[in-house]
Parts: structure tokens; sequence; C-alpha cells
């Protein structure tokens, strides 16, 4: 009995110490209002664009012909990036299949469709925990992530972590800094008035601190998308989010 | 095509003050934001939208650049009479974008 | 804002609504509410509620409600409702048309804010009369702005 209350604590204990917030948790009462009402949040209007996108036949196929109803997503998204030959993020996987399967041309980074579709794929998961894949590959990919995130960069000669893990909770400017987990991309960002993926944002935050952003899908990102995934382990998806 | 999101509820009783939400992407372009090359972005908005009942105007809002991207309004009407509830925006092109809602009264 | 300062240039370098070539001023915005109408000038502080958060964490979207206290009978109603900014690059914000019909004189919308300043709603009713209330913003300034 005894043994088992040890077991049970030790289980419960790593969450009880978790002091991980989510961007969510730190933004004002309206932003989080404007997050949690469907019939308010703009970033359902992405994945309501993304529901009609998957069922349109691009190339000679649709999303839907291979996947059946979008529902069949649950749960994918919590586990991107993965590794397949290389590491992959939900963008680069939803262009492969256009490029393999569909016989479509590869979406651009950011346009509006891309966007849509990554939106309705994460929103799927919505609630549910990210949920780090388990291939052994992802180990490296991932530790080169966490090198990126501590490595200082820019004219301001700063690493991701002296803001989002020494100092969030601090404020900067009139903004309190959060601790930097992805746990709502795409987001809905009202700096941005629209959408944008978690790469936008790494490439937003590297512009802050001068420094010359990563291309978009290059390995830097995929790297640190998967760090940075691993990090926010077990916190809840939240897909659309709505963030300042 | 824009898209939106229109919020009404199903059914109501008849009398009663009921609440309708719309939501529409639109990048409500102000004319006073300069793009890459410094020149400034020609005026992109929303300018009116109107809500009628069963053909009636109930609502009617006359937009300007102060209003943010994506336009949110929440409204109310009186539920008079089953029917159909069409909304109505219009853009600096002249273009109208329609959306009708189905409403029953009990 | 008399002189750029380090912030303020940053923002510029944003290319965000802080770039204005010409702004309101709480003259633009009296003259906006004459425009509006005449007795508008004259209205009584009161019977209008004005929602805004008194701190904004982005002024590209600032929730606002505006509410007024009035019967919504053939008899009596609130015709318009108008809402005014001093600092945007213009005065006006939105002008909603109500009737009998609309029930209750309660309008929601999303706001952009070019700094912080005083907001003005003025409500029109069936009878003639006009009645306002103001609410007063603060926008906080983003340290990290996309470009920036």
């Amino acid at each position: 009995m005894r043994r088992l209350a040890l077991a049970l604590a030790l289980v419960v204990l790593p969450a009880e110490a978790d002091d991980r917030r989510s961007g969510f948790d730190v933004m004002g009462p309206d932003t989080q209002a404007m997050q949690q009402d469907d019939t308010a949040n703009p970033g359902i209007l992405w994945v309501r664009d993304g529901e009609a996108l998957w069922t349109r036949a691009d190339g000679g196929k649709s999303c839907a012909a291979c996947h059946g109803a979008v529902e069949s997503m649950r749960g994918a998204a919590a586990r991107y990036p993965v590794f397949d030959g290389a590491p992959l993020s939900l963008e680069q996987r939803i262009n492969r299949c256009r490029t393999t399967h569909q016989g479509a041309t590869p979406l651009a980074y950011e346009s509006q469709e891309l966007l849509a579709l990554t939106a309705v794929v994460a929103h799927q998961s919505r609630g549910l925990p990210i949920t780090p894949d388990a291939d052994p590959h992802l180990g490296a990919v991932r530790a080169e992530g966490e090198r990126l995130f501590r490595q200082r960069q820019g004219q301001l000669d700063l690493a991701c972590s002296q803001c989002h893990d020494d100092n969030a909770g601090k404020r900067l400017a009139g903004n309190l800094i959060p601790q930097g987990h992805p746990t709502g991309y795409p987001v809905y960002r009202l700096e941005w008035q629209g959408m944008g993926s978690l790469q936008r944002r790494l490439r937003n935050c590297q512009g802050a601190v001068r420094a010359e952003p990563y291309a978009y899908g290059s390995a830097e990102l995929v790297a640190l998308e998967a760090y940075l995934m691993a990090r926010a382990g077990g916190m809840p998806l939240e897909t659309p989010a709505v963030r300042p | 095509m824009p898209r939106t999101l229109i919020n009404v509820p199903q059914s109501v009783p008849r009398g009663t003050v009921f609440e309708i939400k719309t939501l529409v992407s639109h990048p409500m372009e102000t004319g006073f934001r300069p793009d890459e090359s410094g020149r400034l972005r020609p005026r992109d908005i929303i300018h009116t939208f109107v809500c009628t009942y069963n053909g009636e105007e109930v609502f009617r809002a006359e937009l300007f650049p102060a209003i943010a991207a994506n336009p949110f309004l929440s409204f109310t009407a009186v539920a008079t009479e089953s029917g159909e509830l069409a909304f109505h925006w219009t853009d600096d092109h002249g273009a109208i974008h329609t959306e009708t809602a189905r409403i029953t009264v009990t | 804002m008399t002189e750029p300062t380090r912030r303020s240039l940053l923002a510029a370098g944003a290319a965000l609504l802080l770039v204005r070539p010409a702004h309101a001023t709480p003259q633009a915005m009296a003259e906006a509410i004459r425009a509006f109408a005449e007795g508008a000038a004259k209205a009584q502080p009161g019977r209008v509620r004005l929602d805004l958060p008194a701190l904004v964490e982005n002024g590209n979207s600032a929730p606002l409600t505006v509410a007024v206290d009035s019967p919504m009978t053939p008899d009596t109603f609130v015709r318009r409702i108008a809402v005014f900014n001093e600092k945007n690059p213009q005065p006006n914000v939105a002008v909603f048309h109500l009737t009998p019909r609309s029930g209750r004189a309660v309008v929601s919308t999303r706001m952009r804010l070019a700094d912080s300043q005083t907001i003005v709603a003025v409500a029109e009713l069936s009878d003639g009369t006009f009645w306002s209330a103001r609410a007063e913003v603060i926008v906080t300034l983003a340290a990290c702005l996309e470009g920036g």
C-alpha cells in the first residue's frame, strides 16, 4: 500500500511542481475571452477555410480522399514535428502530402491556404496534451533545437532562453515576457491582425534581437519547433489561440 | 470571397430579445499604412453592414478605418416571427457579401 | 510624441498604425461630433455606458461595448449611436443605426487605437435628445514588434 502511495506521489509530483504557463494565462481577460468564444475568435475563420480546403481536390485528390473526415486528424498536430526521412513540421507534412500524394504544388509558408490547413488540423487536437513523438531520430533534432534556443544571436546578443527561461514573467516595455510555449499555433495575433505560424513567430523574435532570421522551413526552425514542443510536452493545445 | 461566422440562436420565444454576433474576414486596410516600399497601401475597408429580418432592416453600421481587421459586431433584435435574417457587408470596391440564417420563433 | 524617441522609431519601423501622416485631434473629434448631428455637440453626459479595457494590450484590436439606457418601443427608442476618437488618423470609429426592432441598444465591436486617448460615444434618441459617455484608454507599447 505504501509502495503504491509512493508510486502515485511520484506520478503526481511533477504535475504539482509544473510551473509552466501558457501565454494564455498571462494575457488580459479580454484577449482570453476572445480566444475562448468560438463565435468571436477570428482564428476560427481560418479553421472554417481549412475545413473547405480539406475536401477540395487539389491536383487530383483532396486531403479527405485519403484521410476521410478531418476529425481523423485528432491528436496528429500534438505530436509534430515528426521524423520521416528528415525532421518534418506540420507545414512540411502537408506540403509533402500535396506533392507526393495529391499531385499538387506545395503551399508557401504563411499563405492563407497553408495557415488554414494547419489551423484545421491542429484544431482537431484542441484540448489534447502536446505529446512529443517517440521516434529516436528526434532526440538529436531536439538537442540541436535546445542548443539554438540557448545560443546568443543578433546585434542585441540575446538567446531565446535569456528572455523566455531566465526572465519570463518580468516585463519588457509594456509586455509580460511569456515562457514561450507554442501551445496554440497557428495563432491569431492582434499585432499581425491575422493568423501566423510558429516559424513566423520565431523569425519575429529573431528580428527583435536584430538577428538574421532563419529561412522558413530551414533545419534550424524545425529543430527549434521540435525542442519547444518537447519543452511544452503535456500542456494542452489551444489552436486557434489568440495572442496580443 | 470573405469567410464569415454568424451566431444566431436557432429558436427563440416570441417577443424576446436575442443576440446576433457576426465576424467577417477582411483586412480593413486603413489607407494610412505604408507598404514595404514606403508607399501608402490604398484604403480597403468594409464601410457598411446591414442586418435585415424578413426583409426589414433591424440594424445598420457605418464602419471607419478605426474598426479592427476581421470586423466583429454584436447587436440584438426582437423575435417577432420565424423567418430569415440576412447580413450584408459592403466594401470599398462596392462588393456586397451576403449571408443568411434561419430563425424559428416559438 | 513631440520628438521621436527610440521607442517610437522602433514602432515606426514596424509600419503599424503608429506611422501616421496626420492624426485626429480633440478639435477634429469635436467637429466630427458636430458633423454627426448639430445637437450631438451639446449631448448631456449620461444614459450611455461605454466599456473599453482601461489597459489595452494591443492597439490593433480593443473590444468596445456601448449600451444606452432607453426603452426600444416605436414611441421611444435609440436611433443612432456614434463612436469617436481623438488620436487615430480619423476621428470617426462607427455609427450604429438602431430601430425599435433592435430590442436593446447594446452594440459591441473591436476598434484600433493608435495611442492612449479618450473615446466618446454619443446616442441620438427618437425624442431628439443626445446623450454621451467617455472612456479613457491606455495602450501599452509592445516591446518586440515584427520587423522592429
